[in-house]
């Protein structure tokens, strides 16, 4: 879920802008730390600093955007993997150098620690309640792209950018809300996952190919796609474990390959 | 009219004083071992990863396939070579050869499934194609020595003649004819009809199946030659170490070759030579005091890069000595 | 030497989701014919054009090549079996310069464009093939210069160039002179001119000027059907051409004399 959370917001920005940013895992990542950050050294409480530090790298984001991103819309896919390729590394090097290499230590609150029984099977309660937020995340997502106007002119503009522009849709400021937006829900998903991806420096080398397996498997520019995706990755995993433990990762990268040559676009074709 | 063409038609004189030129370099740096000896070792590491960068550069430079994942090759043909060195078969030529087969076969079943992909898709399909043989190496700790990597690892005397010694010098002449064949191939390989087909894929590949050419059909053939050399780069690795881990199919090493080799420019015959030698200098110098300070060099380079120099140094060295030819002429 | 066919569509259709754009074409280019297409935009013509060069598969019907069914081959196929085309909008090798881009061309219909070993200039006649290619659109002052930065009409005439490399017996030209003034279409009819009188040539444009210098056989298509067939004067003077074009008289607009 925590997955979800963190692909969907790559899955709007590359559907939206078409540009491959491999830094997305970086928003993610910031989003941890500024979490782990607000708790450890400032005593406040979990939820509201897993808010906080979602606003705070959207604003970010936001700032990236339009001051570095938007400089490389046209440019080649290669030069977008060096450009997000060279942010990774730098946000790596400034993370460790402020934070140091040892991965943060994260301490739930009491309510989310223990289990919790739902229809006689015992889940851990953490899990759970991704699960809901996930579901409270789509759910959002698809309120704001169906029935705001906001979500609409984000629709208009994916599918084609020149006609928005041309009946008078503000592109520039809405790739950077836009922009926003995905960093921001990534930093949601960061976190929120704390405990399950844990925050270090190489957080965003490590989990990047996940990210990229959802949103691809998923479908780019698609809400849904990378839901189901996500659930689909999340499931396989568990049940791999549970019945193959040697073969771990192995699995879901072999999956991947299988879904992709079923389906290249993804399983929720957009365009 | 006749048709006019200005071009000279080139390439069938084998001995023109302009070829006899473009070999001086070369005799220089094999004559390396006279002038700096010590230095054979290092020498060997930076033709091994000229090799490599070559070999990525056919796919990144000339056929516009972005991979992430190219360490993956790479690392099946250290391991080849690593695995059946400890199985006995020691003959390093025959290792080499069973390496680079191996790694071809590997790019050729990875290459039918991603290359139908593009973008996104295709990017993420090789990374998770390289974590894939990571992981499957790291789980199989009795064939390949997982995290510690592979111990008892050696090879016999190059032709029965020359022993790989710790000095290095057989290392370093074996990796530097490896590397002289590769490049004599590579330049063939650009310049013929086939290599430019490439750069059509890479420049418009609709309009390459408007014209009738079966694109996936090439793009596999240069994935799987291009393999092919990467393992060749990671069995002459193994060779000249005598060892190998599991660094070698790192995403870690996916992403410094890529950028050795836009430092130093793709789709340009010399991009890789220029480009190892300053990356590898560059990674020596800022790495040994704080690796933060490394990642942060650079990515800050990586990014002015596409933002100011696109063409990486040779671009760069191509546009000033176009900038002076303009001023001469004025 | 040159090699004929016969390129004939059977009951074909096509649906974009919901739209028929193509709908139940029946349509024959036998050799040597010079066929314009025209029809008012969004007639479905360049569709058309996808449809017979296999860029898009037909909903229903057939695409037929000398009685042999290619509507399932794909388009490297069918392009290889002898169908040439122009884009609309001008589809080039960007950074290569003309000489190159023709190249290619002529190196995938001789098939050398597979061999590996020997520099592409070891094999002189597809060089020579090449640059006379390139004079005869009379781009040979350019030769050198990347298609990128050719000004428009001269890429245009680049368009023309590849597509005859193919040596297609088929040759369907998709608005060639878009953007040239019709001063200089002169040059399109003759290059045309040049090609082989056995080949069948189909131009789309809406040039009538030259539409009407270059035909033979007209063809209106509108909302993806054929709407009438014939010879150039035919069909300027038949008045379901004319309300199409012209005006709908029932709305009390006269047709132009």
């Amino acid at each position: 879920m925590i997955l979800y959370l963190i692909s969907v917001g790559l899955s709007v920005t590359m559907g939206l802008m078409g540009f491959v940013n491999l830094a997305h895992g970086v928003f993610a990542m910031l989003g941890g730390y500024v979490t782990v950050t607000l708790m450890n050294r400032f005593g406040v409480p979990f939820l509201v600093a897993v808010v906080t530090g979602c606003f705070l790298v959207a604003a970010i984001g936001f700032v990236l955007e339009r001051m570095l991103y938007r400089h490389l819309y046209g440019r080649s896919e290669l030069d977008q993997v060096l450009f997000s390729f060279g942010l990774i590394l730098v946000s790596v090097a400034i993370v460790r150098i402020v934070w140091g290499p040892l991965a943060q230590p994260i301490r739930l609150p009491e309510y989310l620690k223990g289990q919790v029984e739902i229809f006689a099977v015992t889940m851990p309660a953490y899990r759970l309640a991704l699960v809901g937020f996930g579901t409270a995340v789509i759910a959002g997502l698809w309120l704001i792209f169906d029935r705001t106007l906001f979500g609409a002119r984000i629709r208009a503009a994916v599918d084609n950018r020149a006609m928005a522009q041309s009946i008078g849709i503000n592109t520039n400021r809405l790739f950077a809300a836009a922009f926003g937006l995905g960093t921001g829900l990534a930093a949601l998903g960061g976190g929120l996952g704390a405990d399950i991806l844990a925050i270090a420096p190489a957080y965003p080398l490590q989990y990047i190919v996940y990210f990229l397996i959802v949103v691809a498997v998923g479908g780019l520019g698609s809400i849904k796609g990378p839901f189901i995706a996500a659930l689909a990755i999340g499931l396989s995993d568990t049940a791999c474990r549970y019945f193959l433990p040697e073969v771990g990762s192995i699995f879901i990268f072999a999956f991947v390959f299988f879904v992709l040559i079923w389906r290249p676009n993804g399983i929720v074709e957009r365009h | 009219m006749a048709a006019v063409s200005s071009q000279p038609i080139d390439g069938n004189a084998p001995l023109s004083f302009m070829r006899l030129l473009t070999l001086l370099p070369w005799m220089v740096v094999a004559a390396l071992p006279l002038a700096l000896p010590g230095y054979e070792p290092l020498a060997t590491q930076v033709f091994v990863m000229i090799l490599f960068a070559l070999s990525l550069d056919l796919l990144v430079g000339y056929a516009g396939i972005v991979t992430l994942g190219h360490a993956g090759l790479f690392g099946v043909g250290g391991y080849t070579a690593g695995i059946l060195s400890v199985h006995g078969v020691t003959d390093p030529i025959f290792t080499a050869v069973c390496a680079m087969l191996l790694a071809a076969i590997t790019g050729l079943t990875f290459g039918v499934a991603m290359l139908r992909t593009k973008g996104l898709t295709l990017l993420m399909l090789t990374m998770a194609s390289a974590f894939l043989l990571y992981e499957i190496a790291n789980k199989a700790t009795s064939v390949t020595g997982g995290e510690d990597g592979l111990q008892g690892v050696s090879f016999t005397p190059l032709l029965g003649l020359f022993a790989f010694d710790f000095r290095g010098k057989t290392a370093f002449f074996y990796s530097l004819t490896a590397l002289f064949l590769t490049f004599i191939f590579v330049r063939a390989l650009i310049k013929s009809p086939f290599g430019w087909s490439l750069r059509g894929i890479r420049e418009n590949d609709t309009r390459m199946v408007a014209i009738g050419c079966p694109i996936m059909r090439r793009r596999l053939i240069v994935y799987v030659i291009s393999s092919a050399l990467a393992g060749l780069a990671g069995a002459l690795q193994t060779q000249s170490t005598q060892f190998v881990a599991l660094y070698s199919l790192s995403f870690e090493l996916s992403g410094n070759i890529l950028i050795m080799l836009i430092l130093g420019g793709s789709g340009r015959l010399y991009g890789s030579f220029v480009g190892v030698p300053v990356f590898m200098f560059a990674q020596d110098q800022l790495a040994k005091q704080d690796p933060a300070n490394w990642f942060l060099g650079q990515g800050l380079i990586l990014i002015a890069m596409v933002m100011l120099a696109p063409g990486g140094i040779l671009g760069v060295a191509q546009r000033i000595i176009g900038a002076v030819k303009v001023r001469g002429r004025a | 030497m040159m090699e004929t066919a016969t390129l004939e569509t059977r009951d074909l259709s096509c649906f974009f989701g919901s739209n028929l754009v193509i709908s139940d074409v029946n349509f024959m280019l036998r050799p040597g014919d010079r066929r314009a297409l025209i029809g008012p935009n969004g007639a479905g013509k360049t569709t058309f054009v996808n449809l017979l060069t296999g860029r898009l598969q037909a909903s229903s019907g057939k695409v037929l090549l000398d009685s042999e069914d290619i509507t399932q081959l794909g388009e490297a196929r069918r392009i290889r079996l002898g169908i040439g085309r122009t884009f609309q909008i001008t589809s080039l090798f960007p950074g290569m310069t003309v000489r190159e881009n023709v190249f290619l061309a002529v190196a995938e219909c001789e098939g050398i464009a597979r061999k590996l070993f020997r520099s592409v200039f070891y094999h002189r006649p597809q060089v020579a093939r090449a640059d006379e290619l390139v004079d005869r659109v009379g781009l040979s002052d350019v030769a050198h210069v990347p298609a990128q930065l050719l000004p428009y009409g001269r890429q245009r005439l680049l368009e023309i160039a590849v597509a005859l490399a193919l040596r297609p017996k088929i040759l369907l030209l998709d608005e060639p002179a878009a953007g040239i003034p019709t001063a200089e279409s002169h040059v399109i009819l003759d290059i045309i001119e040049t090609m082989p009188k056995e080949i069948a040539v189909l131009l789309i444009d809406h040039d009538m000027d030259l539409v009407f210098r270059f035909a033979q056989q007209i063809t209106v298509l509108v909302q993806g059907s054929i709407l009438v067939e014939g010879a150039p004067q035919d069909i300027a003077t038949d008045p379901r051409v004319r309300e199409v074009y012209l005006g709908d008289r029932k709305h009390g607009r006269p047709a132009a004399a």
